[in-house]
This record gives structure tokens, C-alpha cells and sequence, in this order.
């Protein structure tokens, strides 16, 4: 066995790679709960990579049969239903992941200096996730998938003097149709899985170059012993691995209970329109999109224009990108920040978490209201975490990480 | 290699005359790809004119039918519909559809239609492109007492009174579009083509 792998070490670096990502990659001793999310986050893509291939295998890209084909994997291929729903399950698995995974990066301060690649690494797959789901959703070819992304297109028709232009280009067609859906499926199971692959391969190595932050937000690199070998650290393998493998373990048992018994999510993972075929004639009463992007839509229909509505639906992602810089303060950890940080930061997750549920709802006034009043809270928290940062009165933060 | 005597501006102009050269040829080479997502000819052909027959359309019913694959409406507004038209004026965008884009020339009018009574108008909304509800009661609950009928978007609550003028305050931009249409007898509208009618 070592002759073996002592024959390919001379050819390729698998020893050398093997402890630089883990054997040897020395991570914070102190992870805590929010850790799991990086991992898992990996092991859905994989999960959603295999599904994804088996769907392939049976569904038809064409306007005229993509439908049926569906219907079809959940009746008549063995085990089709389960397959499909592995996949639509990984999907708001996928996004509840990762908004734990960005949370966490937002608590401890992890898109700062020296970490803000990873950061912007991990926000274009976020993007490029976004276009996935969304391409992905409309292959089934039901009412929704038809309607929502005749909506989400019509988003780009609002770009000044080359929207319409820019619309046409994207369909490949006057209206959503074969073309459509035909290019739509090879952005999805070809261009965004390598574009998202090699994102996340440049966002780990990012990571592992400048190393993992740590709840305390303080660098273990600072500390080291006689080997060099930070005092704070431990190796990834297996103190890690064996770690993220209960997370795993905990994940699934999630995972298959929603699978299992709630596989359309009550109507939020799987829309109920859904099940009709697409009608180019008639809208579905209530269009609403799927949960993970409620609260961009929220922000949309809050602004009664549709170049600004656009515009600040935009901006609600882009503003994310900039974390690196609008937040000044050289105090990375939540446990060292002020009070302003932390009220700022709750009022910004319960803003995301309620126009999430804002968009789910037929508009009203009032309803209107609350999403404007909760759009401005969602921007707030940029302008006032810029603002109060530089100056921040933080409290002392320890040299070394506590337990 | 030695480095001695390497004259570093011709190298250097060299390099960038080469990267720009490649550049170029791998615009060119983007070309044909870029293109290959407009409509192809077989797109471009479809969406042959519409005829419909509108002698057995009832006075307040709306009529769909699919145009380019779009809805196309056809709406038989009664006399007060049209008088009450007018009442509106004050609370649209663009009352005197002044936007010459949304309709032909021959619809530009205070009714946007030919005849006054029959609307014909794209069921697209002009905000993110759902088909807007035709909501012709006076006054409901969810719109409001000074609502005279009209289309109603559940996608982003745009609201459009039944000329297809859309109101302030609203998402929606633009009024609907007419599509260019023409009478080819009393009762048959060809949908799509209106060559000599203007």
C-alpha cells in the first residue's frame, strides 16, 4: 500500500494535498455550531451533482413533453419519485445552508481582513446558486415555472435602452418557450454546476491559504509552538471530520423527514400551481416565488416603480458583496462588538426573515406597507453598520481563543 | 537564459500587441455564440396573424386569444364603460396615451381602440409580464370605491382601468399594448397585421 502510494506521490501530489486540506490543515479548536454549515453545504452539492444526473437520465427538455417527462419520473421510473424529491429537497436544503453559513460569517466577522476572497468567492456562488435554482425551476414546465420565470426575465427589461433587446436574447424567443427551456437546461445541468464547482474549489483554497476564522474572531496564527503549528489549532482530520460527520449525521435526519413527509414543503418547496402544465394564457391567481427568494421579491414589490423596484432588489444583493468594506470596525467576532452591532445585525435577519414572509402573501396595503417598512430596515443595516463601525467602542478581545 | 541585452519595450510591446490581437479574435469568436440566443428564423416565422370572429362576443365579456403566444384580449365595452373612461383621467400616467410605443397610431385615441366599444389589447402586463385579472365590477372590497372596472395584476397589484391605461402609483410603467390589428369585415378582427388600415 505505501509502495503504492509512494509510486503516485512521485507522479502526482497526493500526500501533499491530502495534508495540506487535512491531515495537516489546522483549524480553531474552538468551532462551535455554525461550523457545520461549510461542509454541509458541500455535501449537498454532491447530493444535488448525483440526483441531478439521474433526472437527466429521464427528463425531456422540450416545451412539449417536459411536463409529462416529470410526470412521468414520479409514476413509471423506479424509484423516479425518489430521486426527484432528493433533488427538490437539496434544493431549499442548499439555500437553508447556506444562509446559515453566511449568517455565521456575518456574526464572526469572517469576510474581514484577510478573508474577504473567501467572502466574495462565496457570494458569487451564492449568485451563481440563485441562477441555478432559478433555471432549475423551470424545467418541470408547470404554471409556476413558466410564470415565475417569465417574471424573473422581465426583471432585465427594466435595464435602461437595452432591456427589451436583452429580454428577447435570454428567451431566445418572443415569449418563454422551447427555446427557452431548451438553453435553460443546459445552463442547468452543465454551465452553472462547473461554474459553481470551481467556486467552490477557489473559495476552500482561499480558506485554507489564510486559514479559518473562529467564533472569537482572533487569528490562531498569531500563536504558534516549536513545529510551527498554531497553538489553537487542531488538524482537520479527524478532529473535524469526525465532527462535521454528526452534523451529517443530524443534517439527514432533517433532510429525510422533509423528503419523506413533506416533499412539496407545504406549497413553499413545490408550489401547488405547479402541477398544472404551463399556460402561456392565464397567470395562477398568486404567483409567489420559491421561499429562498422571498425576501428579494419582497423588496421588489415594495417599490412602486419598476426601475427602482428592480433597482433595489439589486442593490439588496449587491450591498452583501461590499460586507468587506462597509463594516469598518477592526473587531471581527460579535462577542467583541458593540450593542449597536448586534441590535443592528438582529434587526437585519428579522427584516430578511419577514419580507420572506411578506412576499408570501397576496398584496395589500398593508402588507405593501410592512414590506417598505422592512425594505428600509434591510438597508438600514448597511448604511448604519457604516456609519458606527469605524468608531465602534468594542470590548477587549482575548490574544488567544477562549475554550 | 541570460537576461543580459533583452530589450524590455520591444518585449513588453510585443506581449501587449499579441494579447490585444487575441482579444480581438476572441471577440470575434464570441460573436457567433452571443447569437446563436436570438430567435431563430423558425421563431421569427411563427406568430402568424390572428383572425377572430367577435359577432357572438357579448357586451362586458372578454374574449383570449393567443397571438405569438401571447393573450390578446378582445373586450366589448358597454356605453357606460366608455362614458366612464373619462372619470379616470385624472389618477393614469398617461391619459392621452401620449406613448406612442403601446399602441398604433389608429388607437391612439381616447378609447385606444378603432371602434369605440372593442378594446383589443396584449393581456401583458407592461411591469413583469403576467397576465393581468379583468376585474369589471364597480367598486369591490380589495380595490376600492372609486374602481369603474378594469385589470387588476395579481402578480405586483399593478391596475389598469379598461382602456388598458395604467394608474399612478403603480409598478406598471406603460399602459398595455395594443397590437396593431385590422377589420377585415364588421365582425372579424385580424389580429397582428393591420397593413392599409393605418
Amino acid at each position: 500500500m505505501s509502495k503504492l502510494i509512494g509510486w503516485i506521490d512521485d507522479r502526482f501530489p497526493l500526500t501533499k494535498m491530502w495534508n495540506e486540506h487535512l491531515a495537516e490543515y489546522y483549524a480553531p479548536k474552538n468551532f462551535n455550531f455554525w461550523y457545520f454549515f461549510g461542509s454541509l453545504a458541500l455535501m449537498v452539492l454532491v447530493i444535488q451533482i448525483i440526483s441531478g444526473i439521474f433526472l437527466t437520465m429521464h427528463y425531456k427538455p422540450d416545451a412539449g413533453l417536459a411536463f409529462a417527462s416529470v410526470e412521468y419520473i414520479m409514476r413509471d421510473v423506479p424509484y423516479g419519485w425518489l430521486i426527484r424529491y432528493i433533488h427538490s429537497t437539496g434544493a431549499t436544503a442548499f439555500f437553508i445552508v447556506v444562509y446559515m453559513h453566511m449568517f455565521r460569517g456575518l456574526m464572526y466577522g469572517s469576510y474581514k481582513q484577510p478573508r474577504e476572497l473567501i467572502w466574495l468567492f462565496g457570494m458569487f456562488i451564492y449568485l451563481a446558486l440563485m441562477a441555478e435554482a432559478f433555471m432549475g425551476y423551470l424545467l418541470p414546465w408547470g404554471q409556476m415555472s413558466y410564470w415565475g420565470a417569465q417574471v424573473i426575465i422581465s426583471l432585465f427589461g427594466a435595464i435602461p435602452v437595452i432591456g427589451d433587446d436583452l429580454t428577447l436574447w435570454i428567451r431566445g424567443d418572443f415569449v418563454i418557450g422551447d427555446a427557452t427551456l431548451n438553453r435553460f437546461f443546459a445552463l442547468h445541468v452543465i454551465a452553472l454546476p462547473f461554474v459553481l464547482v470551481f467556486l467552490v474549489i477557489a473559495h476552500i483554497i482561499a480558506l485554507h491559504e489564510v486559514g479559518s476564522n473562529n467564533p472569537d474572531g482572533v487569528e490562531i496564527k498569531k500563536h504558534k509552538d516549536a513545529n510551527g503549528i498554531p497553538l489553537d489549532g487542531i488538524p482537520f482530520h479527524p478532529y473535524y471530520s469526525v465532527k462535521d460527520i454528526v452534523g451529517v449525521v443530524v443534517f439527514l435526519f432533517f433532510f429525510a423527514t422533509i423528503m419523506f413527509y413533506f416533499p412539496d414543503g407545504g406549497g413553499y418547496m413545490l408550489e401547488h400551481a405547479n402541477f398544472e402544465a404551463s399556460n402561456p394564457l392565464k397567470t395562477p391567481e398568486h404567483i409567489a416565488p420559491v421561499w429562498y427568494f422571498t425576501p428579494f421579491y419582497a423588496i421588489l414589490r415594495a417599490v412602486p416603480d419598476k426601475l427602482l423596484g428592480v433597482g433595489a432588489m439589486g442593490a439588496a444583493i449587491v450591498l452583501l458583496f461590499f460586507m468587506p468594506w462597509i463594516d469598518r470596525c477592526k473587531v471581527k467576532s460579535i462577542r467583541y462588538r458593540s450593542v449597536i452591532f448586534k441590535a443592528n445585525l438582529t434587526v437585519f435577519v428579522i427584516s430578511f426573515i419577514v419580507l420572506g414572509w411578506l412576499a408570501m402573501q397576496p398584496v395589500t396595503a398593508t402588507i405593501t406597507f410592512m414590506s417598505q417598512l422592512f425594505s428600509f430596515f434591510y438597508f438600514a443595516f448597511f448604511v448604519v453598520l457604516f456609519v458606527t463601525s469605524k468608531n465602534e467602542s468594542t470590548k477587549p478581545v482575548p490574544d488567544r481563543v477562549t475554550s | 537564459m541570460s537576461t543580459d541585452n533583452v530589450d524590455s519595450g520591444r518585449r513588453r510591446f510585443l506581449v501587449a500587441s499579441t494579447s490585444a490581437v487575441a482579444a480581438v479574435g476572441a471577440g470575434f469568436v464570441a460573436v457567433p455564440f452571443v447569437a446563436s440566443w436570438m430567435p431563430s428564423e423558425r421563431a421569427k416565422n411563427a406568430g402568424a396573424p390572428v383572425e377572430v370572429d367577435i359577432s357572438k362576443l357579448e357586451e362586458g365579456r372578454l374574449l383570449v386569444v393567443e397571438w405569438q403566444s401571447k393573450p390578446v384580449w378582445i373586450l366589448k365595452r358597454s356605453k357606460k364603460a366608455l362614458d366612464d373612461l373619462p372619470k379616470n383621467d385624472d389618477r393614469l400616467r398617461d391619459p392621452k396615451s401620449e406613448n406612442s410605443d403601446q399602441q398604433p397610431e389608429y388607437a391612439q385615441n381616447e378609447w385606444r381602440s378603432v371602434k369605440p366599444e372593442v378594446l383589443v389589447l396584449v393581456g401583458i402586463c407592461t411591469h413583469l409580464g403576467c397576465s393581468p385579472t379583468y376585474r369589471p365590477d364597480i367598486a369591490p372590497a380589495d380595490l376600492g370605491d372609486d374602481w369603474l372596472g378594469g385589470f387588476f395584476c395579481p402578480c405586483h397589484s399593478s391596475r389598469f382601468d379598461l382602456a388598458g391605461r395604467v394608474f399612478q402609483g403603480v409598478p406598471a410603467p406603460t399602459n398595455l399594448v395594443v397590437p396593431p390589428h385590422q377589420y377585415l369585415s364588421d365582425n372579424v378582427i385580424l389580429v397582428g397585421e393591420d397593413k392599409g388600415a393605418a
